[in-house]
């Protein structure tokens, strides 16, 4: 179990309590927070769950694979601490984690 | 005005097998699409990317699939009516008439919703000035090359349609290639073949950079663009492309009175069908208890519509479950003599 704290748009913060071996996608989809759509289902094929990483978490989480940044041109409005949250495995590591939701996702 | 079995919406690899089995119990369909060729997200998401999980096919592209499902299809005539977006469902006695965004209307007594997560549409810019100027001087496709003749043209995007307009039009325009990070997606030959336009002038690239504003009174005149670091330029532009793919939208199918789950659409699992009767919802787009995203469950969905199907269209007879390894009917059907 680790806690993610998503935060939307308007600002409001959701802590969740997410199993490991999930993905930060899955406990955002799961739990019904606002802005995560997922059209892909976690395939890496869509750039619909696309989050900002806190800065100082972004350099700990581990790097992306191949593909994920060709999608994440997709994005709408990307960043440099732009990732997909289906590409983040949830562990103990990331207990802590801060994603920001970005205003929409295309 | 179509009369046909049976509509299905979607073209994707779950429509296609679902189109087949409908014409091998003997009913007729057609098929309608937005996107301009066949295959759904197989074709437009990842035609080179190998699929590992099609029962007894052990390795597959989104291409192969989509061409090997096409294959399957040759023994049966199905009009397939491209690029078109259905928009409107209307109940006419017992019959659903759907209306397209050419304005055909079809008459059937049965509608399959294939449609994925919905109906591919371009991704736009972010910023709210950008949208005045799209059609106009702004476009997310292009349909005549000509109109950019001697202009300055900015382009948006990493991939081969970004890279493959970019080189094209740099023959006889000025052009501004935008791209927010160094790596481009593109083939390595179209990456290289833009960098030797880079070199020889021709293509003014800027990496790190991204659309932030559109100026103009009626015309277009210049963007700004804001590199990662936050310092903007401004490019005098006549004309803008942006080709960051396409996105999912469900489109006019969440104002059908249908029971929707987020995205997707609910649905039993005998029929399939959804809280109208005579609509069905198949693949990727419906939901019930224990739904998989998997193009598997998607051929399974369809073929037990299909059988929901023939009680509407055929009310009179009677469908018998028959396979294809002894049915002589079915072999008919399949233009095999036996």
């Amino acid at each position: 179990m680790a806690k993610i704290i998503y935060i939307t748009h308007e600002n409001e913060k959701h802590i969740i309590e997410v199993q490991n071996g999930l993905t930060v996608m899955e406990g955002a989809v799961q739990n019904n927070i606002p802005g995560i759509d997922a059209d892909c289902g976690g395939g890496m094929a869509c750039a619909t769950c696309h989050v900002y990483v806190k800065e100082d978490w972004f350099n700990k989480l581990p790097k992306k694979e191949n593909g994920e940044d060709d999608m994440l041109d997709m994005a709408f409005e990307p960043k440099k601490n732009s990732r997909l949250s289906c590409q983040i495995i949830v562990s103990d590591e990331i207990d802590g984690l801060e994603v920001n939701i970005p205003s929409k996702q295309a | 005005m179509n009369k046909t079995d049976a509509l299905i919406i979607g073209a994707g690899p779950t429509g296609l097998f679902t189109a087949h089995q409908l014409k091998l119990i003997g009913l007729d369909c057609e098929v309608v699409d937005n996107l301009d060729k066949i295959g759904g997200q197989c074709i437009e998401l990842y035609p080179d990317k190998p699929i590992y999980d099609i029962p007894a096919v052990p390795e597959c592209t989104g291409e192969q699939l989509t061409n090997n499902l096409i294959n399957q299809l040759k023994p049966f005539d199905i009009k397939f009516h491209l690029g078109e977006r259905v928009e409107e469902v209307k109940k006419e006695d017992t019959n659903w008439s759907v209306k397209t965004s050419s304005g055909n209307i079809f008459l059937t007594p049965n509608v399959i919703i294939a449609g994925g997560v919905g109906s591919f549409e371009p991704r736009k810019f972010a910023p709210k000035e950008c949208e005045q100027y799209e059609n106009k001087s702004l476009f997310y496709s292009v349909k005549d090359k000509n109109i950019f003749k001697g202009k300055t043209v900015s382009i948006f995007g990493g991939g081969d349609s970004a890279l493959d307009w970019a080189i094209e039009l740099s023959k006889d325009c000025k052009i501004n290639l935008i791209h927010r990070r160094d790596e481009f997606r593109g083939a390595p030959a179209t990456v290289d073949k833009m960098q030797e336009l880079v070199k020889s002038g021709k293509i003014n690239l800027f990496t790190k950079y991204q659309m932030a504003n559109a100026h103009g009174d009626q015309k277009l005149e210049s963007i700004d663009i804001k590199h990662d670091n936050n310092e903007i330029k401004n490019l005098k532009s006549d004309y803008v492309l942006g080709f960051f793919g396409l996105i999912m939208q469900l489109g006019p199918i969440a104002n059908w009175g249908l029971n929707l789950n987020k995205k997707t659409i609910e649905v039993d699992t005998e029929k399939f069908e959804t809280n109208q009767k005579g609509i069905y919802a198949v693949g990727d787009i419906c939901s019930y208890p224990g739904k998989l995203k998997l193009i598997l469950s998607g051929f399974h969905e369809g073929a037990l519509a299909a059988r929901a199907c023939f009680k509407l269209a055929r009310p009179n007879e009677k469908y018998r479950f028959e396979f294809t390894t002894t049915s002589s009917n079915l072999l008919k059907r399949l233009g095999k003599k036996e």
